[in-house]
């Protein structure tokens, strides 16, 4: 009994810790294409917070400057991106895709030119990553039957990151429900000429969002690297920023059925690293690779069968150009 | 498209008085645009610690200064021009297909099991099996992600990369567990019979007498050059090919004649995959002679950038596969020459090109047609819109 409980725990535990990023990574999204902004650019941004979060938590001992880093970084990716979908009007997933490559090859090109280890940041030491939050009160409570080791197990010793996510979640709710700000950025992904004729600047209002996308996979990528990780090895962010729009779309662009896709994908993830190897009653033990493509196959299934045609903010990957 | 509104819009359409010569559009501002790009990648080269004017000159020097060195660079292209017409014939139809790299992929399994199954057959045999079957399983790779879009809704865009990913294992699993050369350590099958190889441009060239110097640069690239040819003729002579057309302008306009957006949007994908499979018979059949892991590497998403700077037009897309042909040879020789430079660098230089080429095209438009309506003279100065 206690041991199928603690399997449990730790199965929810990896899903908390494989969620974290693919969370922030589709919220941010969900910013950026509530506004109009398509973004499939996630991937790269990520990496390059990733990148800068770890060279940057090495070089100096501190992962809060590291953090620093990555946004600064993953914002930049991300005025990129405005500049070429919101400015001038360019493909919106063609700037995406070119974000993607050109962060592919900068990454590991910067840490070669800078570190000399083969594409990678040394292995960060423990002060140079970001903490976990130890709370109080552990012992005390291990004593209470299912509280106790779920607390422990759970709750305890959480990445500083996990809370911020949590606080990201409930914040993002509030925002897109009740808050002029975000009112205004769903208006201006529906009918931005609506939102033009009202006097309020659909530019502006879609710089904000992609600022705060850069913002969010920046924290994304910083805690690949530098809290679930230690260290920055190349393609590290391995299609979560792919996984995570798919997780967006999936959840139809709001945040409860965002958050839980994320879950959902983080848990196939959990299970597969679970599965690997052990026979199963009737299959046997499935090759490896097929319980790796587990999400993959998984969201192309939830998309073609669950979502079926998803309904997109109306303005989305349109850029808006101003009656004359 | 979007683009195309825009310039509705703000009234730029061809044939305006004082509107710049087409060579302008097609010529001037992709070559402006790729200047762009350089001068950003020398300024990466810069913070590496590199001179970028030599590191340049030597990419050039490798990738086109000799003969063998151009053999190695039209080896590259061969695969480009494939990757990015498939990247093209999609974006026709309005779809954007970001699965070339699965559907190439796929596409080598097809060409390499031609190899391994034709031993003792003549390589013209090989040759013609390998196209096909490439052809088959690039296009069935392209199909599904296709026939989702159009009956099921699922957004090509992630679909397609999903199955690049799905492609991945699969390949892996079956060079690890199922087509392994038994007793290898390392995840790939048996060299295919020398018979069945698809002859390289220097043998080929021998036959009538023509000596070249030896380099991977194969038959399959008078096969890309075919492609190009019939890619103009589908798309520009035939019904189905102006149907994928309409559809990609305007699918209710389409729906209204009477054309299925859906058995477009499916045939389309079919096209791309089959044409991105090619890359298969290019590099599995003529170079590799046996199925390896990550034999694509990347070779889908540079067509992306080979079919934007090619503004989808065979011709464009020629050129277009020779630069980056340029870049992927030279690239790598740099790599070779300079410490602090790894292939990566080539990656770099390629997304620029994608961002300035792709999704900045109008960066320098209004500028550079704002100087030929002042160069042209007063008589149309005020281009009366609004």
């Amino acid at each position: 009994m206690d041991d199928a409980l603690l399997v449990v725990l730790l199965l929810a535990d990896a899903t908390i810790r494989v969620a974290t990023p693919l969370v922030l990574a589709a919220f941010a999204a969900l910013y950026s294409e509530r506004a109009g902004v398509v973004d499939i650019g996630l991937e790269g941004k990520m990496l390059a917070g990733a990148f800068f979060a770890a060279a940057v938590a090495s070089s100096t001992g501190n992962p809060w400057l590291g953090l620093a880093a990555a946004v600064a970084a993953s914002v930049a990716l991300a005025l990129v991106h405005g500049f070429a979908c919101i400015t001038h009007k360019g493909n919106q997933v063609v700037s995406g895709m070119a974000i993607n490559i050109l962060v592919a090859g900068l990454a590991p090109t910067l840490a070669y030119a800078w570190f000399r280890q083969g594409g990678q940041t040394p292995l960060l030491p423990g002060e140079a990553r970001l903490p976990q939050v130890h709370l109080p009160g552990v012992a005390a409570l291990s004593g209470i039957p299912i509280l106790g080791p779920v607390y422990r197990e759970l709750i305890d010793d959480a990445n500083v990151l996990i809370w911020l996510t949590v606080l990201l979640v409930v914040a993002t709710h509030w925002v897109f429900t009740r808050s002029r700000f975000g009112l205004r950025l769903r208006a201006v992904g529906e009918n931005p000429s609506a939102v033009d004729t009202a006097g309020l600047s659909v530019t502006r209002l879609r710089y904000q969002a992609v600022i705060i996308t850069g913002v969010l996979t920046g924290i994304a990528g910083a805690y690949l690297s530098t809290a679930h990780g230690a260290g920055f090895v190349r393609d590290m962010t391995a299609g979560k920023g792919y996984l995570a729009l798919a997780a967006l779309i999936f959840g139809k662009w709001r945040p409860w059925p965002t958050l839980f896709a994320c879950l959902l994908f983080a848990f196939t993830d959990a299970v597969q690293v679970r599965l690997q190897g052990v026979p199963l009653p009737v299959v046997g033990v499935i090759p490896v690779q097929f319980i790796q493509m587990l999400p993959y196959v998984l969201t192309v299934l939830l998309l073609a069968g669950f979502v079926g045609r998803a309904v997109a903010p109306r303005a989305s990957g349109v850029p808006y150009v101003k009656e004359r | 498209m979007a683009q195309d509104a825009a310039q509705g819009v703000t009234g730029r359409g061809f044939g305006r008085p004082g509107e710049a010569p087409g060579w302008v559009g097609y010529a001037l501002l992709p070559l402006l645009n790729l200047l762009a790009a350089l001068v950003l990648s020398g300024l990466v080269i810069l913070v590496i610690g590199e001179n970028p004017l030599d590191v340049l000159a030597l990419l050039v020097t490798e990738a086109v200064g000799y003969p063998e060195a151009i053999g190695y660079t039209l080896y590259y292209t061969t695969s480009y021009i494939f990757t990015g017409l498939a990247v093209a014939i999609a974006f026709h139809c309005g779809l954007f297909n970001i699965g070339g790299e699965g559907q190439a992929y796929l596409g080598g399994l097809g060409a390499g099991l031609v190899g391994l199954a034709l031993t003792g057959w003549p390589w013209p045999v090989a040759a013609l099996g390998a196209v096909a079957l490439s052809a088959l399983f690039g296009a069935a790779w392209g199909a599904v992600p296709g026939w989702l879009q159009a009956k099921r809704g699922s957004h090509i865009v992630i679909t397609t990369i999903m199955f690049n990913f799905i492609a991945a294992a699969i390949m892996t699993y079956l060079l690890v567990d199922v087509l392994i050369r038994p007793g290898s350590q390392s995840p790939e099958t048996r060299e295919f019979d020398p018979g069945v190889w698809l002859p390289t441009m220097d043998r080929a060239l021998g036959w009538v007498g023509v000596a070249i110097p030896a380099s991977p640069l194969n038959l399959s690239f008078l096969w890309a050059l075919a492609c190009c040819a019939l890619f103009y003729v589908f798309l520009w002579r035939t019904r189905w090919g102006y149907e994928i057309r309409t559809v990609g302008r305007n699918e209710r306009a389409a729906v209204y004649a009477g054309i299925s957006p859906a058995r477009n949007i499916i045939l389309a994908m079919a096209i791309s995959g089959a044409l991105a499979g090619f890359v298969g018979v290019n590099e599995i059949m003529g170079v590799q002679h046996r199925i390896l892991l990550n034999f694509t590497g990347g070779v889908g998403f540079v067509g992306i950038a080979v079919a934007l700077m090619g503004r989808n037009h065979p011709v464009g897309i020629i050129l277009a596969a020779l630069l980056f042909g340029v870049l992927a040879q030279g690239g790598g020789q740099v790599s070779f020459e300079y410490p602090t430079v790894n292939r990566e660098l080539v990656m770099v230089i390629q997304g620029l090109v994608i961002l300035f080429a792709g999704a900045l095209e109008n960066l320098f438009k209004p500028r550079v047609e704002a100087l030929f309506r002042r160069r042209s003279g007063g008589h149309d100065g005020g281009t009366a819109h609004g």
